[in-house]
This record gives C-alpha cells, structure tokens and sequence, in this order.
C-alpha cells in the first residue's frame, strides 16, 4: 500500500500540495489574526456579506452564459462579456429618457421591465448572431480556432459599441423605488441589492427549471450527451444550440441590468473583468454545470467582498483590497489543486467520460 | 527528416528577414536623431543653400525647416479612452493658440498632431517611441498624465526634443535629484502636486476643522505622491491620518476598501484618482456604513463632465483641488471654445496647454536662425535652454517663470504661476465656474 502510494506520487504533486498547503495556512491565520484585531464590527462582516451575495448573483447570472455553451460546445465563449456588456450600454439610454420623461418614477414596474426587456433582447440577439455568424462555420474545425475567433469576436464587438456608443461612460438613473434601504438590527441593506439577490435568484431557477424540467431543456442536455445521437434521435442540434447562446444572452442581459443597480456607470468595456470574474466562477463551480456555476459565484463573490479584509488585514498587509483579485484567483488556484473539475465538478466528468 | 530540415531553415531565413527588415530603419533614424545633425546634416544642406551657409554649432544638434516646410510641434496627450476629455481638451486649446497666432511662426505654417498617450506607462511608451522616430518634431506638448511622462520624457530627452507637459503635475519630475527628472527637455505648466496636496491639506485642517482624514490612491505615479503630500501636510498642521488605502484603476466593487476605512472613522476621504474610480468610490461612500457624512475630496483628475454623469446625485458637495485662474479669463477662452469646437471645455488645463504653446512658440521664435530665403534653422539644446529659461511670460493662467526655486512648491522646470483653488460639486450641468463651484482660494 505504502509503495504503490509512493509510485504514484510525483515531484509535481508534493509542491502543487504544499502550495495548496500555504495558501491555506496563510487564510486561516489570517482570518484568526484579523478576528482577534477586533478592527472590524459584526455589522460590517454582514454587510460586506451582503455586498457579496450580491456580486455572486450577478456573477453567476454571466456564468450560466460560460457554463452553458460549454456544456453544449466545449468550448469557452471568451465573447461573452461583451454580449454581457451590449445589453446594459444600450439600455441606458432608455432607461435614462424614461427617467427624464418621469415615467420611470410613476410606473417604476413597467419602466424597470423596459428596460430590463431591451437589455435581454440586444444581448440575446447579439448572442445568437455570434453564434451564427462567428461560430457555427467553424463547428469542426480544430478546438483552438472558434476560440480565437472568440476573442477577435470579442474586440470586434467591443470597438462596434465604442463605435455607437461613444468611449465616455454613461450612467444609470437609479429608480426612485430603489432608492431606500432598510435596516435590520443594525444591518442597513440598500433596496438595489434587495432587488439583484431576488432577480439574480429568480433568474437562475428559471434558468435551471428550463435545462432541467421542460422538452427544450432535455434536448440541450441530449446534444450536450452526444450531438449525433441526438441529431438521429429527431433533435435539430442547429437549433437547439441557437437557443442555448439565446438563453445565455438572456441571462447575461438580465445580469448587466442587476450589475448596473449595483454599479451604475457603464461603457464599452465594462464586460472585461465581470466576464473574467464569471468565467472563474464557472470554472470553480465545474464548468458545464448549472448549479456549479451558481456555487461558485456565489463563493466569488463572497471572497471577493470579504476576502481581502478578512484574510489579510490581521496580516499587516498594507492597502489589501487593492489585492481582492490576487485573493480571488488565489483561491481558484486552491481550489483547483484539491479539486482539479471544480467544486460540482464531478457529475459531470462521469457523464462525459 | 529533410522535409522538417528543410521547414527549419526556411523559418530561419525567415526570422533573420524579419529582423533585418525590423532592424535597419531603427538604426538610421537613431543615429540621425543623437548625432548626426551636429556634424552632417548642415553638410547635406550646403549644396543648395547660399554661400554664407548655416553652421549647426548645437550641442545635440539642429533642426532645419525648407522655406515651404512646416514647423512640426507635436503632442502626446491622452486622446482616448476613459479620461479623454483632459487630453481632447488640451489638444483643442493648443489649436486655439494656433489659430490666436494666425497659423504660422516666423513665416511657417504650424503642422501639428501627435499620438494617444492612454494616461499609462505603456501608452507614454507607445507615444514617445512613435514621436521620438520622426526627426521633424521640434517640440512636444504633452503629456497629460505622470504616468505616461515618467517614461516617455527619456525617451523624448534622447530624440533631442523639448517636452512641455500641460498637466504633469508628479512632484518627481521635476525634483532636484530624481531619476526621474530630465530638465531641461522638460519643463511644465501645470503646479507641482507639493503645492496642490499641501492647499488640499491646508483646506481641509484650516478651513475645514477636520482632523481625521484617510486617503484612498490608485496605484498611478500622480495618485500615490499627491496622497503622500497630502498626508504629510496634513500630519505636520496636527491631523491625524486613519488609512491610506489603494484601489485599482478599474476596480468597481469598492466595498472592501471602504469598509476597511470606515473602520477608523475618518471625517474626510481624499482620493485624488481618477474616473471611473472615483466615482464608484463617491457612491458606495454614501452606502458604507461610517462613511455616509464623511467629507469626500478629489484633486484635478476628478475636474471632469464625466464625474457628473458617473457619480449621479450622490456628487452633491463633493470636493476636487483644481487650478483657479482668474474668471475673466476662463471666460474669455470659453468663448472661443465655444466658437472653435461648439460646447463648453471638457476638462481643466486648457489654459495651461495653450500656454505651453505659447511657451514653445516665444521659444522657437528667439532661437531660430533664419536663411534669406526663410530656411529655419533651430538648435536643439538651445530651443530647451531657452524654454527652460522663460522668464515673466505673460501667459492666461499668469506669468509664468520656469528656472526659478520655491521651497518647497516650485524647481526647476516647473513654470506655474496659478494658484490652486477648491471646487465644490452640484448635481447638475456640468459648467465651471457655477458648477463645480470655486469656493475657496488659498
């Protein structure tokens, strides 16, 4: 027993495990130290935990678009984020003529479905023609091209909007019926956040209830399985994988609204780090699966709000949010060496093995 | 086995093409750029030109301008991206001062253009590389931002130009001693950040009766100095600094960092960043618990349109150090702006990069060696001497003397007259000097 473990143990594993190893310890005694610090109130832990939920919402609302073009595809849509971004940078000028006009503040619930209706529809439709356009010719080809191609397709709608739109930024008026926030022992909680944590959440069960429960759902999960199985089985793959990058989009579209509540200043190239960040997410999840994605971003967006105060503050690092997204990915690396598919990643490796 | 053979040495013929063809223009042009000019180029013009003809006794040689050519003034300014309206502003003042100066200096039509410097160090890389390689430019007006000057000022100081910064404002530019200092192939307008983080400081302890104040930077040369002085001024009148942070340039989640400064309680944020940071950082103040009355302060990079539009109401009171000249002035060149390009200045610093113009031009026209027949002839090392000596120019944001020492606020190089004031926000139109609002001077 003792041999065989010491055959299979490599080099690269025993320093792969002792980084592993580090990272842990440095989290745990800075956690340890900066509790003890006393520095920070149990008021203000809640609401940076807020804060994250609500950034993991979001994130996860761009990684369903990630997850499930993988989970179809295999392959990594590294456009994404600007499908992520076309949705918001367009609906802005709506949303700001409908606050200028007043109409937004005497029908707050038609004016926010406005816009969150044109969001979605210019991020579904920019998904769809990616897809049609950029990659369904290349379906065969080798692995490495439609990702490259991702990526051109990526600058070439990024500089389209900059085009349209201009590079200045523009900014989100935010609803009055938004404004407020309320306070729960002490917690204030901001109504947009309130509002991204239900819309992220709502977003994703429907998301997951259509994958999951309907016919158009499990002919997804059927070309996800085996594309020619399926195709013999009567299912039109072209179709089916049109509306995977459609719900994507939708998602995405409905992401760059709930981002925009949260941060609202948007301009062309806002979709770059939110789009790495999903992308991660994804990836930490255990990309291709739809609650993995979910999990992920929700731990993303906690280590990202929290992190940096909490595992480096104790440790005397100076300036430490400067360094959230070292944590971040730091953590993905952690994560990775222990669990090389992701956190829910293993269902899926059987699956497809 | 031959064919791989056969694929390896065609790629090595093809590498040693590509760098045979990458390396012969460079090698030439540098050549021409350093040395050349002082011993060859007057040679190459003899032929054609008058007996008595022109000797180039310049120490790092001349630049020599046909009677139908132009004089070649370029600039690197930040043209695009996200703090574009600074440069696209500085850019419309000089042209401006072209058409104020009726388009010519000492009978040549002025050329001017110039390249994106993307307020970074590799865009002042990019910029000044690009610039550096055209031996017709006689002088830069740039660059916008201390980032992209620290590198591309040596760059510049090796091509033999003279580099006059509208808006530099990093006190290592031009502090005795610093690497990073290249007087006299560089002098600015723009004060020196010792003087506007000190005002800032000095506002805030005097005016202000505030005593606890935190800092937030963004990692950018401009930035990280202007917060220091600022602390330092504000720790020796007696205050006390809580946090000095640092966010990223295009961080947009600052939670953490607020909460972690909201832990001090500091009655004042300076953050002296730039867009959109800054204005990320200006509504999320307003919902972090601690932060929600402290006083938020800026300095210059904030002094923007776009801070408006970013920051939305929560810009209401808001606080940017910036240069105060007087108003007839700013009105007056407003109503030129408004004539020229349609629309109220985009930035500040306008009035500054039309005197660094102006500073270059009065330069050039004393240095210059004309022909009979309007050949120009301007000697490089003298064109910065006489830049770097400047004295009692008359310029719109006051007179202006560059070799002159102030302690702690003013060297060498830095020609500013103009004082720095305090401005304060409105939710509103963007419209100085209504809104942001002068509300005090030092």
């Amino acid at each position: 027993m003792l041999r065989t473990w010491r055959q299979r143990i490599t080099l690269t594993d025993i320093v792969v495990w002792a980084i592993g190893v580090a990272i842990g310890a440095v989290i745990i005694i800075g956690t340890i130290a900066t509790l003890r610090s006393g520095k920070y109130s149990a008021n203000t832990w809640l609401d940076l935990t807020v804060k994250g939920l609500a950034l993991g919402g979001v994130y996860a609302l761009i990684a369903m678009g990630y997850t499930l073009v993988y989970g179809i595809l295999r392959m990594i849509n590294f456009a994404h984020s600007e499908v992520f971004m076309s949705g918001p940078f367009t609906a802005v000028f709506l949303a700001n003529a409908l606050s200028r006009s007043g109409f937004m503040d005497r029908q707050p619930l038609i004016g926010m479905l406005l816009v969150l209706a044109l969001s979605i529809a210019v991020s579904m439709t920019i998904a769809v023609l990616l897809e049609r356009i950029a990659y369904r010719p290349l379906r065969h080809a080798p692995r490495l091209v439609p990702l490259i191609t991702a990526i051109g397709a990526s600058f070439f709608l990024q500089y389209v909007f900059r085009g349209l739109y201009g590079s200045g930024f523009q900014a989100y008026a935010i609803p009055k019926v938004l404004q407020g926030s309320i306070t729960i022992g002490g917690l204030r909680i901001f109504n947009t956040q309130i509002a991204v944590i239900l819309g992220a959440l709502g977003m994703m069960f429907a998301l997951y209830a259509i994958v999951q429960w309907t016919k158009t759902g499990k002919a997804m999960r059927a070309v996800s399985e085996d594309k020619e199985a399926a195709a013999l089985m009567g299912i039109d793959v072209d179709r089916i994988i049109s509306l995977t990058f459609a719900l994507g989009g939708i998602s995405a579209g409905a992401a760059g609204i709930l981002y925009a509540l949260l941060f609202p200043v948007v301009n062309f190239i806002m979709g770059f780090i939110p789009g790495l960040k999903a992308f991660t997410a994804a990836v930490l999840g255990g990309i291709g699966n739809v609650p993995g994605a979910f999990l992920g971003a929700m731990i993303l967006g906690l280590i990202e709000s929290i992190g940096p105060n909490l595992f480096l503050d104790g440790l005397g690092v100076p300036t430490p949010s400067q360094l959230k997204d070292a944590i971040a990915f730091t953590i993905l690396v952690f994560i990775l060496i222990f669990r090389p598919t992701g956190i829910l990643g293993e269902r899926m490796a059987q699956s497809k093995a | 086995m031959f064919k791989r053979l056969n694929a390896l040495l065609a790629l090595l013929v093809l590498a040693s093409l590509v760098l045979a063809a990458c390396g012969s223009p460079t090698t030439p042009t540098q050549a021409t750029a350093t040395m050349a000019p002082a011993t060859e180029a007057p040679a190459t013009e003899a032929p054609d030109t008058e007996p008595a003809a022109f000797e180039c006794t310049d120490a790092i040689g001349c630049v020599d301008i046909a009677p139908d050519e132009p004089i070649h003034i370029a600039y690197a300014l930040v043209v695009s991206g996200p703090n574009e309206s600074l440069g696209v502003d500085s850019r419309n003042a000089i042209e401006i001062a072209i058409d104020d100066i009726g388009g010519q200096i000492l009978g040549h039509d002025v050329r001017f253009d110039g390249e994106d410097e993307g307020c970074s160090a590799e865009g002042g890389q990019a910029a000044a590389t690009k610039l550096a390689a055209d031996p017709t430019i006689v002088a830069v007006v740039g660059t916008n931002c201390s980032s992209a000057a620290r590198v591309a000022i040596p760059l510049i100081d090796q091509a033999g130009f003279v580099m006059v910064s509208s808006s530099n404002t990093a006190p290592d530019l031009t502090e005795p001693g610093s690497d990073n200092n290249f007087v006299p192939a560089y002098a600015r307008v723009a004060h020196n950040d010792n003087l506007q983080g000190r005002v800032a400081a000095e506002y805030v302890y005097n005016e202000l009766k505030l005593t606890k104040a935190a800092t937030i930077h963004d990692g950018s040369l401009y930035a990280d100095q202007l917060q220091q002085v600022f602390a330092a001024r504000f720790q020796e009148l007696g205050g006390t600094i809580t946090a000095q942070e640092a966010v990223s340039p295009d961080q947009t989640d600052m939670s953490s960092v607020l909460s972690s400064i909201a832990a001090g309680t500091p009655e004042i944020v300076y953050f002296p960043i730039f867009m959109p940071a800054g204005a990320f950082i200006i509504r999320q103040a307003k919902q972090t618990p601690g932060l929600e009355t402290a006083v938020l302060m800026g300095a210059d990079g904030l002094y923007s349109p776009d801070l408006i539009e970013g920051a939305g109401e929560d810009v209401e009171g808001f606080l940017v150090s910036s240069p105060a000249a007087g108003a007839d002035v700013e009105a007056e060149y407003a109503e030129k702006h408004q004539a020229k390009f349609g629309g109220p200045p985009p930035s500040t610093f306008h009035l500054h990069a039309y005197d660094s113009f102006m500073i270059i031009k009065n330069a050039i026209e004393e240095v210059a060696v004309q022909d009979a027949d309007g050949t120009l002839h301007i000697g490089r090392q003298a064109l910065r001497d006489a830049v770097h000596n400047t004295e009692n120019h008359d310029g719109l944001t006051g007179v202006l003397t560059c070799n002159e020492t102030v302690e702690p606020v003013k060297y060498p190089g830095d020609c500013a007259a103009a004082g720095i004031g305090v401005w304060e926000y409105h939710f509103g139109e963007f419209g100085p000097p209504a809104n942001p609002e002068l509300i005090w001077t030092p």
